[in-house]
């Protein structure tokens, strides 16, 4: 089958403290996989080790993306090969203007595929029409890399760099945190355009908000490192009424 | 963080491009400076009793003053003066007709830095091309573009060659922006300098290119000691580039040049400079010391003059482009970019003097330290009594990458009117590993990513330069940092 991302038992940390302990997860292409979960679960440890940040050790277990070893990548050629994480505190880079970013990041990324830079003209047709996916204003392309720009307008942000750079794997972390509810509509319009049968999301939330209107396939829920059980989005309506606890205390019996 | 350290190493032992020697023969002076060495400068160039006895004065002047060693955030040994060569030119025929005439090895030389006179040449006329004096060692040994600006009236030429050709704008002008009292390093340049470039548009001429020194230190043990005047007459436009190189080498090659400009009435003024001096290795042995002093004077109304800078190279670099501000409406201009790696040390800076009228200055200063270096801006806002409703505005920041360099502010305001509106701002920043992982999640590698948010922190000074300069400067940057975050 169309497998797009395996892990397996993976273990990874930060600061010789393990953080994600033993993580087994299978998306095949297409799917959209929410991860929930507690603060401190280990939910951000998860998209950085996935991303590859260099602060984060993996200790152990395996992970493969479209075959290949991704622990083996560097970051950047993570994102070439079709990784993309919508960060949950976009970082501001003065000085560089989204324009000039993304045109740098597309042209990266087809040089890594051996094409050559895209036509100025193509691009700016691009632009236009990814933004219109975000409800983004023609000015904040043109701004600095998320400078002076509202919470909201990051995590559009994050999204049009999404439809720009048109990933197969999308790990959306936390994105939901710190939108109002019109912010959240048109994010998650945003992120349901760009679903199709070749292109996968894996969506990390601690609430069951955003998956009203981001509906996943499958409803995974990590506790300690861990997924801990697994479902379809009646998983997300169940713990949302009984809480985290609920989990806790089943795990505890169990 | 073990890639990393492999890139930095990379570009640690990368070479430095313009590190060739050029095997040109050359006629040097003796070692050291007296009377005699002065004299036979001045007769080597022949030139005009006034011009020698200029020389003199200054010389006799220096001997009384001290090297400016406890002010400037510069550590570095004892120059010894006496050791080094004030005078080496390129042997060459007393008059030039045409390129074939000149040593091939000199046109060789300048094809490496990326200048193709017999390019300049051939193009001649066409509005975007850049008018070059090539300056080698110490002399001045082409002008391009010479014919063409003559026809608007436009004096384009060696400085030795103005002193013989029009001595009465050099005796009117030279001295009369940095006299020879003013330093120890101008005292010296005034004695024992041998060339440069002169330049003069009359009025109501706007320069249809950009006029282009480039200056090269060849010769081992040589020091360079050229000098600029610019004058732009009444109404007058011009915008001049100023690029320097010099060869690797083990000892430190000293470098004391002066700028003089001078702006008249409604005359606009832009100098641009890409200094990439040889820096020293990454031991930081070698490398020139640039001690330049560059001023420029609104002579009158609604004159302007604007310093642009970016500094790459040399060991060590003293360098404040200043405008005296004495024209009412007068406007003075300094962008600085200046970056320091390895063991460079820089403090560089401008100094603003308003003394006309409703005159304003705007100063922004970045300022990049990466490996071991020291990077200091001191700057001098100075408001006279009298200068009323005089503006300035300040903007100094400092980027730090890796923690073992050093970022200093040295803001210096001196206000004697009330009507003074007076703006400092500064800031401190460190190229965050958050940026740098942002841009790797992005497909962008750290270089690259160092490169873009460098060039995006540079480009209100990078905006000032003309096109081709910018270019050139981004690159210049990219290779001068790149690696340097880890």
């Amino acid at each position: 089958m169309n497998e797009m991302l395996s892990i397996k038992n993976l273990r990874a940390g930060i600061e010789g403290k393990e953080i994600i302990k033993g993580f087994n997860l299978e998306v095949k292409a297409g799917e959209v996989h929410a991860i929930m979960g507690p603060n401190g679960s280990g939910k951000s440890t998860l998209s950085n080790v996935l991303a590859g940040r260099e602060d984060y050790i993996v200790s152990g277990g395996e992970v493969l993306f479209n075959r290949k070893n991704l622990l083996e990548l560097s970051p950047e050629d993570r994102a070439r090969e079709g990784l993309f994480l919508a960060f949950q505190y976009p970082v501001e880079i003065p000085g560089v203007s989204n324009i000039n970013f993304l045109k740098t990041a597309i042209n990266e990324i087809r040089a890594y595929k051996g094409l050559a830079p895209m036509e100025a003209k193509d691009f700016l047709k691009l632009v236009k029409e990814k933004q219109a996916l975000v409800e983004l204003q023609g000015s904040l392309a043109n701004r600095s890399v998320n400078e002076g720009f509202s919470g909201g307008e990051k995590k559009r942000n994050e999204i049009f760099q999404m439809a720009m750079l048109e990933p197969t794997l999308a790990i959306l972390d936390e994105t939901d945190s710190g939108l109002d509810i019109d912010a959240l509509r048109i994010v998650a319009n945003g992120v349901n355009k760009l679903r199709s049968a070749n292109r996968s999301f894996v969506v990390i939330t601690h609430y069951q908000r955003l998956l009203d209107y981001i509906v996943p396939d499958f409803v995974h829920v990590l506790y300690d490192g861990k997924i801990v059980k697994s479902g379809t989005k009646e998983l997300a309506l169940e713990l949302e009424e009984k809480g985290y606890d609920w989990i806790k205390k089943e795990l505890v019996e169990a | 963080m073990a890639e990393q350290k492999d890139i930095l190493e990379e570009h640690i032992f990368s070479e430095y491009k313009y590190g060739f020697t050029s095997d040109i023969d050359t006629e040097t002076a003796p070692p050291g400076l007296n009377e005699d060495i002065v004299r036979f400068i001045s007769a080597k160039k022949n030139e005009p009793e006034w011009m020698l006895e200029y020389r003199l004065k200054a010389f006799r002047h220096w001997k009384t003053m001290e090297e400016p060693r406890h002010w400037p955030h510069l550590k570095y040994p004892e120059i010894n003066f006496q050791n080094i060569i004030y005078y080496a030119a390129p042997k060459q025929k007393a008059t030039l007709n045409s390129l074939d005439e000149v040593d091939p090895e000199l046109l060789a030389t300048f094809e490496k830095l990326g200048i193709s006179l017999e390019e300049q040449k051939r193009l001649t006329g066409v509005q975007s091309n850049i008018a070059i004096d090539a300056v080698i060692d110490s002399v001045s040994v082409k002008t391009t573009f010479k014919e063409v600006l003559a026809e608007k009236g436009i004096i384009f030429c060696s400085f030795s060659e103005a002193v013989q050709e029009h001595p009465e704008l050099v005796k009117k002008y030279m001295g009369s922006v940095v006299p020879y009292t003013d330093n120890f390093y101008s005292a010296l340049n005034s004695a024992v300098f041998s060339d440069g470039s002169f330049c003069y548009i009359p009025k109501g001429v706007r320069c249809p290119m950009e006029l282009s020194t480039y200056f090269r230190i060849n010769t081992s043990g040589t020091g360079q000691f050229e000098r600029t005047l610019i004058i732009a007459d009444e109404h007058a436009y011009v915008s001049y580039l100023e690029g320097c190189t010099a060869p690797m080498r083990d000892e430190n090659q000293l470098h004391a040049a002066v700028v003089e400009i001078v702006s008249h009435k409604n005359a606009e003024v832009k100098y641009s400079t890409v200094q990439n001096w040889y820096p020293g290795d990454k031991n930081g042995k070698g490398g020139v010391y640039n001690f330049v002093t560059k001023r420029g004077i609104c002579l009158e109304e609604n004159s302007k003059i604007s310093w642009t800078q970016v500094e790459t190279g040399s060991a060590i670099t003293w360098k404040y482009p200043s405008v005296i501000l004495k024209g009412d409406n007068s406007v003075g201009e300094f962008y600085s970019v200046a970056v320091t790696n390895n063991f460079q040390q820089a403090d560089t800076g401008t100094k603003m003097t308003h003394i006309g009228k409703n005159t304003r200055s705007t100063i922004i200063s970045k300022g990049i330290s990466a490996g071991q270096s020291n990077n200091s801006y001191r700057g001098l806002v100075r408001i006279n009594k009298g200068a009323k409703n005089a503006r300035n505005f300040s903007q100094c920041d400092s980027l730090l990458m890796g923690s073992k360099c050093g970022a200093h502010t040295f803001p210096y305001i001196e206000i004697k009117d009330k009507s003074a509106v007076v703006e400092h701002e500064a800031t401190t920043s460190k190229i965050g590993e958050d940026q740098i992982f942002y841009c790797n999640q992005r497909g962008i590698d750290t270089e690259k990513a160092i490169g873009l948010i460098v060039n995006g922190y540079c480009k209100e000074v990078f905006n000032q330069l003309p096109m081709e300069f910018a270019v050139e400067a981004q690159k210049l940057l990219a290779v001068s940092l790149e690696g340097s975050v880890g």
